[in-house]
C-alpha cells in the first residue's frame, strides 16, 4: 500500500506550514534594519550557528529553563516538544529502514503502522517497536499533564493559567487530539494485526476482544491525519506560533540582534515566541499582591498579537523587570513593554490583513521633531562655578529631605570639593518622562541637565535617586563617572575618606528595582552597610527583590492597589523583624515608611548618623583624615 | 462723536452650559480619582515646574472640571510628570494619570468626541 485518501488534511497542512514558514521569514528578514541583516548574516556562518543549535535543543526541545523553575511544569513542555520531535526522527529513520523504499514522503513516516501494519514482530524490528511506543508514552504522559493544568491549573504549579481565544481552544483540541488518536489507531490496527509493542500491542489485543478492531481503525487514522492538519493550519494564527517562532529568536538573539526601541521583525518574533507558560504572572507583585491580573507579559503580548489595543495594559506596569529575570524564552519583555507605551500617542503599528497570517506595518511612527519645544521655559543655563563633584538630589529626594540632608553631612565629612546641582529645585532628570513613552519630551529635558552638568566641569556626578541614575548612566551623554550615593560612599569608605561608628542595629536591606534589575548595582550599598550595621537577609535578595509599589513607572495604578502592593513588601521584607528596613532609592523609602511601623531608612541616613565628622578641614582626594574620634569600625 | 471714556467690556460669566466638558468626561471615565481631588493645591506647592514658572495643577484641574479647557491644552504639556504631586496628594489621586490622559485627548481628539 503506497497511498490513501486519508493522508491528504496532513499533507495539506504540512505543505502549507512549510511554505507560510519560508514566506514569513522572508518578511522577518526583509524587515530588519541593515545593521541587523549583516549580523544575522555574520552569526549564521559563525560561532553563533552552533550556539544556536544548542540552545534549541536545550531551551526549545528540553525546556531545562522550565524544568529549572518548575520541575512539573518543564516536564509537561519537554515530553511534548522532545518527545514529538524524537517521534518524527525515530519515526522518519524506521520508515526509511524498514519501510518499502528510502526516502519516503513524509506521511510515510507519519502513518508508518497503517502502511506496514505487519511490522515489529520480531527481533530488530520489535526492539525498534518498543522504542516508539515509549516516546509515545512519553508525550502521553505531558499531555496528560497538560489537560489537567488546563482544568485545574494547581498541579502544575502554576497559580493562574492564561486565557484563551477560541482559534487557540480549536487548534488546542486539535493538538490534544493527535496523540491520543495515534494511540488508538495504532493499537487498533496493531490489534487487527498482532503486532504493536508493550503499548500499542497490549491495548490493541485487548480492543480486539471486543471491539472490530480492523474496522474501526481507519476512522481514528483520518482522525489522526485530520488533527495534525488542522493544527498546522492553526498555527499561525495561534499562540503555537511560539514553537517555530522561538527557534527563530534564538537565531537572531545569538547573532546579537537586540530589541531596539521600535517596533520591528525581531520585537514581533519576540511577541510570538511567548508560550503563554504564565511564569511571568507568578512573579509579578501586581498579580500576587494587588490582584491584578490582566497586564502581565503573558497578557500584553496576547494583546499584540491579536493586534489589540494595548495602551491600557502597557501602561499598567511597574516596570519592576521581576518577569524580565524569569522569562523562560528570554524575551526583553520590558523592552516590549517600552515600544507599546510609545506608541499610545501614534495608534498601533500593525494593521491586521489576511486574518493574521500577515501583517503589513503602518510606517514610522516616531514623532519628528518639529521645532515645538514644550519646557522653552526652562532658565538658559549660566556659567558656574567649578567644581569636582556634583551631586544632584533629584525631585524625589526632595520629598524625602533627611536624604538630602544627610548626604550634605556626608559630602561635607569628607572634604572633597562638591557643589549642589538642585538644591532649589531643578528640572525632573526625564526618566519618568520616558516610562511613559514620551521620548521627545524627555530629551529636552536631558539636554538641560546635561548643560549644567557640562558647565559645572565636574569630574563624578552622584545622585540620591536610582531613577536618576539610570537616565544618567543610559541616556545621557556624560563623559564623567556617574555614581549612585551607595558606590559614591563605598568609594569614600575604601579610600578612608570618611570614618564611621558601628551602630549595634540589625538591619535588613531591600534592592530597589531601578538600582538592582535596573542597573545591576547590587553589592556596594550591602557592602556600606555592613561598615555600620549588622545586615540581615530578607529572603528578597538581588534580582529576586521586591518592588516597593512606588514605581513612576506606572501612571495608571490606583493609589489603593499601589498600597496593597507596599503593604505586603513591606511585610515580607520585615518578617524577620529587623530593627530598620534599610533602602537606596528616596521613593522607595517614602512608599515603604507609609506601609510598615518598622523605622525605614535610606542608606545615607544611617551613614550619616555612624559619620565621624573630622575636626578640620580637608582639601583634596589624596590627604589622609585626621582622625578626632575613636574610631569603631568592626 | 464726542468721546465719554466708557466702553463695554467682555462678559465675564462662566457658561457652564456652553463650555466643552468632554475632555473632563474622558478623564474621568478612565481615571476615577479625579474626582476626589478637593483642590487644597498640595500639587501646586510641590510641582517641579511650578518651581520656573506660574504653572498649577490644580488651577488645571479647576478649569477642565468647569470645561474651559483652552487654558489646559496651553499648559498641561509643561509638566514633566516627575510624580512628586502624586506622592503629597492627601486624597491619594493618581494625578499622572490625569495629565496623560489630557495630553492624549488633546492630541487624538476622536478619543472625547461626543
Ligand atoms: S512572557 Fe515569558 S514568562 Fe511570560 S508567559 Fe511568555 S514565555 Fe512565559
Ligand atoms: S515589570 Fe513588574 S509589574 Fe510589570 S508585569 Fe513585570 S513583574 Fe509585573
Ligand atoms: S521606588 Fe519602588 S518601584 Fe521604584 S525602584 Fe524603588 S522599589 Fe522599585
Ligand atoms: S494635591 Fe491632590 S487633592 Fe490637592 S489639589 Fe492636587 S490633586 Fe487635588
Ligand atoms: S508630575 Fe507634573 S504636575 Fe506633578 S509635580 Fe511633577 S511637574 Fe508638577
Amino acid at each position: 500500500m503506497q497511498f490513501d485518501p486519508f493522508v491528504i488534511p496532513f499533507n495539506i497542512g504540512l505543505y502549507f506550514i512549510l511554505i507560510y514558514a519560508v514566506v514569513r521569514s522572508i518578511i522577518w528578514f526583509r524587515d530588519l534594519s541593515r545593521p541587523d541583516k549583516l549580523r544575522l548574516q555574520r552569526g549564521f556562518f559563525g560561532k553563533a550557528f552552533g550556539q544556536s543549535l544548542k540552545e534549541i535543543f536545550l531551551e526549545s526541545l528540553i525546556h531545562r529553563k522550565i524544568l529549572r523553575t518548575n520541575p512539573r511544569l518543564g516536564y509537561m513542555h519537554m515530553s511534548l516538544a522532545f518527545g514529538w520531535f524524537l517521534l518524527i526522527l525515530f519515526g522518519t529513520i524506521e520508515a526509511d529502514i524498514f519501510g518499502e523504499k528510502h526516502l519516503n514522503p513524509p506521511y510515510k513516516a507519519i502513518f508508518f503502522k497503517f502502511f506496514n501494519p505487519e511490522h515489529g514482530i520480531t527481533g530488530f524490528e520489535a526492539a525498534y517497536a518498543f522504542l516508539m511506543d515509549l516516546i509515545l508514552l512519553f508525550i502521553l504522559s505531558g499531555l496528560f499533564l497538560a489537560v489537567i493544568k488546563r482544568f485545574t491549573p494547581k498541579v502544575v504549579g502554576m497559580k493562574k493559567s492564561t486565557k484563551l481565544k477560541s482559534l487557540d481552544k480549536l487548534a488546542l483540541t486539535s493538538l490534544w487530539l493527535i496523540f491520543p488518536a495515534r494511540l488508538i489507531a495504532e493499537s487498533l490496527t496493531s490489534g487487527e494485526y498482532s503486532t504493536g509493542s508493550f503499548l500499542t500491542g497490549s491495548i490493541g489485543s485487548w480492543l480486539a476482544t471486543f471491539l472490530p478492531a480492523g474496522e474501526l481503525a481507519y476512522p481514528f487514522w483520518w482522525l489522526y491525519s485530520l488533527s495534525l492538519g488542522t493544527f498546522f493550519i492553526l498555527l499561525p494564527v495561534t499562540r503555537y506560533l511560539h514553537i517555530p517562532a522561538e527557534l527563530f529568536l534564538i537565531f537572531m538573539r545569538n547573532s546579537g540582534i537586540r530589541t531596539g526601541d521600535k517596533a520591528g521583525s525581531y520585537s514581533e518574533i519576540q511577541a510570538h515566541s511567548c508560550s503563554s507558560c504564565g511564569i511571568c504572572i507568578d512573579q509579578c507583585q501586581m498579580n500576587f499582591s494587588a490582584g491584578i491580573n490582566n497586564i502581565q507579559p503573558a497578557y500584553l503580548i496576547k494583546a499584540i498579537r491579536g493586534n489589540e489595543d494595548t495602551s491600557e495594559i502597557a501602561m499598567n506596569c511597574l516596570m519592576c523587570g521581576r518577569c524580565d529575570q524569569k522569562c523562560p524564552v528570554g524575551i526583553e519583555i520590558s523592552a516590549v513593554r517600552m515600544i507599546q507605551r510609545r506608541e499610545v500617542y501614534s495608534g498601533p503599528e500593525f494593521r491586521n490583513t489576511w486574518k493574521g497570517y500577515f501583517r503589513l506595518r503602518n510606517g514610522d511612527h516616531t514623532p519628528k521633531p518639529n521645532g515645538h519645544h514644550v519646557y522653552d521655559y526652562l532658565p538658559e543655563v549660566a556659567a558656574a562655578e567649578k567644581t569636582d563633584i556634583l551631586y544632584f538630589a533629584g525631585c524625589m529626594t526632595h520629598l524625602t529631605p533627611a536624604v538630602s540632608r544627610s548626604m550634605v553631612k556626608i559630602l561635607d565629612a569628607s572634604g572633597l570639593k562638591w557643589s549642589f546641582l538642585d538644591k532649589d529645585g531643578g528640572a525632573c532628570c526625564g526618566r519618568p518622562l520616558m516610562l511613559a513613552g514620551n521620548d521627545r519630551e524627555a530629551r529636552e529635558l536631558i539636554n538641560h541637565t546635561s548643560e549644567l552638568i557640562w558647565k559645572s566641569g565636574a569630574h563624578t556626578l552622584v545622585t540620591s535617586c536610582p531613577i536618576c541614575y539610570k537616565v544618567f548612566r543610559e541616556s545621557y551623554y556624560l563623559d564623567i563617572e556617574v555614581l549612585h550615593h551607595t558606590q559614591f560612599i563605598k568609594n569614600l569608605i575604601d579610600e578612608d575618606l570618611v570614618r564611621m561608628n558601628f551602630l549595634h542595629k540589625r538591619v535588613a536591606y531591600h534592592t530597589p528595582c531601578e538600582l538592582g534589575r535596573g542597573t545591576q548595582v547590587y553589592n556596594e550599598p550591602k557592602d556600606v552597610i555592613r561598615h555600620v550595621a549588622i545586615l540581615e537577609e530578607t529572603g528578597y535578595e538581588d534580582e529576586n527583590s521586591l518592588c516597593c509599589g512606588g514605581s513612576l513607572g506606572n501612571i495608571k495604578i490606583s493609589y489603593r492597589d499601589r498600597q496593597k502592593i507596599a503593604v505586603d513588601a513591606a511585610a515580607r521584607l520585615t518578617s524577620r523583624n529587623p530593627e530598620i528596613l534599610i533602602t537606596s532609592c528616596p521613593l522607595c523609602k517614602k512608599t515603604l515608611s507609609a506601609a510598615t511601623p518598622t523605622k525605614v531608612a535610606d542608606i545615607s541616613e544611617i551613614v550619616a548618623e555612624a559619620v565621624i565628622i573630622p575636626k578640620t578641614e580637608k582639601t583634596s582626594l589624596k590627604h589622609s583624615l585626621p582622625v578626632a574620634e575613636a574610631v569603631n569600625i568592626f | 462723536m464726542e468721546k465719554f471714556g466708557f466702553k463695554l467690556s467682555k462678559p465675564r460669566v462662566i457658561d457652564f452650559d456652553r463650555n466643552d466638558k468632554s475632555v473632563a468626561e474622558f478623564i474621568h471615565a478612565n481615571e476615577p480619582s479625579f474626582r476626589l481631588c478637593i483642590e487644597c493645591g498640595g500639587c501646586s506647592a510641590t510641582c517641579t515646574a511650578g518651581n520656573f514658572i506660574p504653572f498649577s495643577l490644580r488651577e488645571l484641574h479647576i478649569l477642565l472640571k468647569r470645561g474651559e479647557t483652552e487654558k489646559v491644552k496651553d499648559n498641561i504639556e509643561k509638566c514633566m510628570l516627575c510624580g512628586k504631586c502624586s506622592l503629597v496628594c492627601p486624597r491619594g489621586v493618581n494625578t499622572r494619570n490625569i495629565i496623560e490622559l489630557a495630553k492624549r485627548a488633546f492630541k487624538i481628539p476622536e478619543l472625547h468626541a461626543v
